[in-house]
């Protein structure tokens, strides 16, 4: 009996450290702890609050969609006269985003449409807007896990 | 005691043995795991850029030029010469081979037209204007222009006119001209008149929607794999042809967890249809290559592409060319990313064939070595030799 016991405790012994390595293993590919999901949050130097949705509401990894990002200042206020340039990748990858998105048009009410979206992979995503306009120059950063 | 001791051996079971007898995968792996087989892939969506796309006649006679070996200088090579149609569309060589030897591998052609980018390198941006390009290439099809439309006119009249309408007059035009031929073509291509030319852009681009339209017909076939897939979305025990062996299982879990093969090689096609530096080292027999970064180049500038003058349809189709990635490290030395379905059986590999086998991709893989050129995207995965033999036992699941 105390034999069988010897045995039972070796071989959980062996699957602890085997759960353990599983664990290890997966938490490698991981997006960073706790990434900043928020989708609206205030620019990096606090110029801006920015704000981004898929325009459909929802999109699929790997195929062409847009985006909606709202430009306001702290008061609230629209931004209806901003320059954006698009910009991200992953960062676990060493690359850049797989499209070139552009902000093609100003929907009024500080919205601007952003074509040519892609997420090919899945994974840690950055998106990166830097939003400049009279009222100053700033970046939004926002993280997205697919 | 004996029921602690039950629930011990139960627990340690549990814990060292998931992989064997039924499958033991968390509620994310299965999703992962259904998302891959065919059984997921949505229906081919319509090509706008070519109103022949979906046209049986179009396909049928797409179909006949794909064979057609006149189509070219020697009147040896037709598509089919390194697309084999019993080798799953591609040639078994590390380089193709047409009038001469090429510096790529030839793609298989199963779902390509499902790809927003075409070749290795993604120079084209459609399956039509993808097709053109070797017929032209002075090492594939090495023909020309007016000498294709000249042969149609006298081979194939009835049936382009049925479907294109009429052929342009092509009388008083030279035999042999084209912009990327001989000298002696270009120079009687550049006595033409733009008319003529255009005329004959014409004739040539529909000739690459033809092609095209038959192309859309061939598809990947299920597999083990999907099989197995569809058993475990459904919640069955995969049995009979739908069973793997553990060592397949351990593969998979290998495939979709630490060796980040499903990063890339993602959807039920098993590629995400873009570009990548995988560290693929350079042969030095072959010109410099550096992939991605000269192809966005060359599609901006062919007058076949999304925004030329031969897309069928409205602009709004052409947002992959409008918003690609011209500049910057992420093309440099990028290349597609294959399907994996049938890649077991279809040694060599890379796109000049640079790795001989599976187990050598594995390893390449494995190792993770730095690219000759820009910066290789791969870390080294430390598999066991264990776990490089689970995943290649996978991926011939993939091929049977």
């Amino acid at each position: 009996m105390a034999s069988t016991w010897r045995y039972v405790i070796a071989a959980l012994v062996i699957a602890v450290i085997a759960a353990g390595g599983m664990m290890a293993m997966h938490g490698s590919s991981a997006p960073p702890a706790d990434p900043d999901l928020s989708r609206s949050k205030a620019t990096k130097k606090g110029v801006f609050l920015a704000s981004v949705e898929p325009e459909a509401g929802s999109f699929r990894q790997g195929e062409l969609h847009s985006w909606v990002l709202t430009v306001k200042k702290p008061d609230g206020t629209p931004v209806e006269d901003a320059s954006i340039v698009v910009d991200g990748g992953m960062p676990d990858h060493n690359h850049g985003l797989p499209t070139s998105p552009q902000a093609t048009a100003h929907l009024g009410e500080g919205r601007y449409r952003v074509e040519g979206v892609k997420f090919n992979m899945g994974g840690w995503w950055v998106l990166r807007f830097a939003i400049s306009s009279p009222a100053g120059a700033d970046e939004a950063v926002f993280n997205l896990t697919l | 005691m004996r029921s602690r001791a039950t629930f011990a051996l139960g627990l340690v079971a549990a814990l060292t043995l998931g992989g064997c007898g039924e499958p033991d995968f968390t509620e994310a792996e299965k999703a992962m795991i259904a998302s891959l087989s065919l059984s997921a892939l949505p229906p081919l969506p319509p090509d706008p850029t070519n109103r022949y796309a979906d046209l049986p006649a179009a396909a049928a006679f797409g179909a006949t030029l794909f064979f057609e070996q006149r189509l070219s200088r020697d009147g040896n090579v037709s598509c089919a010469t390194c697309h084999l149609i019993d080798r799953q569309f591609q040639d078994d060589r590390p380089l193709a081979v047409g009038v001469a030897t090429t510096n790529r591998r030839t793609m298989p052609l199963a779902g390509v037209a499902r790809s927003p980018w075409f070749f290795w390198d993604g120079r084209k941006d459609s399956l039509w204007s993808q097709a053109l390009g070797p017929l032209e290439d002075a090492r594939e099809h090495a023909g020309n222009r007016t000498a294709y439309a000249h042969f149609i006119g006298k081979e194939f009249a009835g049936r382009y006119e049925r479907i294109f309408g009429p052929l342009p007059d092509l009388s008083g035009l030279p035999k042999n001209a084209g912009p990327l031929g001989t000298e002696a073509e270009k120079a009687a291509w550049n006595g033409m008149s733009g008319e003529q030319r255009a005329s004959i852009d014409r004739v040539f681009a529909n000739l690459g929607k033809a092609i095209a339209a038959f192309e859309r017909s061939i598809v990947h076939e299920p597999t083990r794999f999907d099989r197995f897939a569809d058993s475990v979305a459904a919640g069955r025990e995969p049995k009979g042809e739908a069973a793997f062996s553990d060592e397949e299982i351990q593969g998979l879990k290998l495939f979709i967890g630490k060796a980040n093969c499903v990063t890339c090689h993602n959807g039920p096609r098993l590629t995400d249809d873009h570009f990548h530096n995988s560290g693929v080292p350079a042969v030095k027999e072959l010109p410099e290559d550096r992939g991605r970064e000269t192809a966005v180049a060359q599609v901006a500038a062919d007058p076949f592409n999304c925004l030329g003058a031969f897309r069928d349809g409205g602009e709004e189709a052409c947002g992959e060319l409008r918003f690609m990635v011209k500049s910057g490290d992420t093309p440099k030395r990028a290349y597609k990313t294959p399907s994996l379905r049938g890649a077991a059986t279809r040694p060599p590999y890379m796109h000049s064939g640079q790795i001989a086998t599976l187990e050598d991709v594995v390893e390449h893989y494995n190792t993770a070595p730095p690219s000759p050129w820009g910066t290789s995207e791969m870390h080294p995965l430390g598999l066991s030799e264990r776990e490089r033999s689970a995943l290649i036992a996978f991926l011939k699941t993939l091929a049977e």
